[in-house]
């Protein structure tokens, strides 16, 4: 059975990309069969952050207008098995992306490469691009930063998942949606200049998956084209595992939401 | 937090203020979310229809969408002044 994962925000910038390679590329280590579609048509960016760039032949695109099949356009990961990836196209034809085109391109992925997983990587916005990545899916990530924009976009978000899914239009109610905080930053929550991840929780009341720390890793990463989930070295690595693991039905303690506690003199004179 | 943050009176941090902004803006988001896009201006042009007989604040009109068992009922609360 192959489950399509769509991760999603509504506001741009806050990490859905980085999100969306890492948990696919976290779930092809652990054995599924997984593809990372981007859906940011005219805006092709997770080729970079997969590190395929220089071998992107044929796109989302090009399979749902029939110039490619889908075999010809899953780009094999180069580090981790069972790890596909599937580039959006540049066109900057807003109407490339068709409800039956993308519902084909699932069908593909399910029945001629018998696919575990499908994430979708969405565009910022609540446009089409948005839309169609969250329209077939079984469950969704909700990225947000620890921002007032960002929780009220996830609110918006939440509420466009809760109406506008095939799910949700068949009567079957709403899909599960859980919530990635990103760019945490553990000191400045305590300080009182960042909300909290209870202060976010609690106003989008949605289930937690994980809290990935501000993390010089995730530049690193990106600049060089590896999934920031491979840094198994780094606070951002682990965290990404992490969610992983949660996301599988592990219970896991959350990691690096607090400070570090220091020592009684610190907290005496500390700042 | 030292010592002497216990001292002074408690200041409002920034990010309680998000919080509280957040909360309201969210809460108010959600109370339309779902309705049929026309519900703003039909509350915009009962407003006006209610304005040619008594003078009424901008807030005073408010409407709402629910759905119960199969039908949708909307709910129009009209606050006039005193007097």
């Amino acid at each position: 059975m192959t489950k399509i994962v769509v991760v999603t925000s509504g506001k741009g910038g806050v990490g859905k990309t980085t999100t969306s390679a890492a948990l696919a590329t976290g779930l092809a280590l652990r054995g599924f069969k997984t593809t990372v579609i981007d859906f940011d048509v005219g805006l092709r960016n997770l080729d970079l952050i997969m590190g395929c760039e220089r071998r992107v032949v044929y796109d989302l695109v090009n399979v749902i207008n029939g110039d490619a099949n889908i075999k010809q356009a899953l780009i094999k990961d180069k580090k981790v098995d069972n790890l596909f990836i599937l580039p959006a196209s540049q066109t900057r034809d807003k109407d490339a992306l068709t409800q039956e085109g993308v519902e084909g391109v699932f069908r593909a992925l399910r029945e001629d490469m018998q696919m575990d997983y499908i994430i979708c990587d969405s565009p910022a916005g609540i446009e089409k691009g948005a839309l169609m990545a969250a329209y077939f899916a079984d469950e969704a990530v909700v990225v947000t930063n620890p921002e007032v924009s960002s929780v009220r976009d996830s609110d918006r978000m939440i509420g466009i998942l809760a109406s506008k899914t095939r799910h949700a239009e068949e009567g079957k109610g709403d899909i599960p949606a859980r919530l990635l905080l990103t760019r945490y930053s553990p000191e400045r929550v305590e300080k009182g200049e960042m909300l909290s991840v209870e202060d976010v929780q609690e106003i989008l009341a949605i289930e937690l998956l994980g809290v990935v720390p501000e993390s010089q890793a995730v530049l690193n990463a990106s600049n060089a084209g590896s999934p920031v989930i491979l840094d198994t070295d780094s606070d951002a690595g682990q965290a990404y595992s992490d969610a992983v693991a949660r996301f599988l039905g592990d219970q896991l303690p959350h990691r690096f939401t607090t400070v570090n506690k220091k020592g009684l003199f610190g907290r005496l004179f500390g700042g | 937090m030292s010592i002497f943050s216990y001292l002074l009176p408690k200041k409002q941090t920034s990010a309680s203020v998000a919080k509280e902004r957040l909360q309201i803006i969210v809460a108010r988001e959600r109370s339309t979310r779902g309705g049929p896009d026309y519900l703003p201006q039909l509350q915009e042009e009962l407003l006006q229809v209610v304005r040619k007989y008594v003078p009424v604040d901008q807030d005073a009109v408010n409407i709402q969408l629910d759905r119960e068992s199969g039908c949708e009922i909307l709910e129009l609360n009209i606050t006039l002044p005193e007097g």
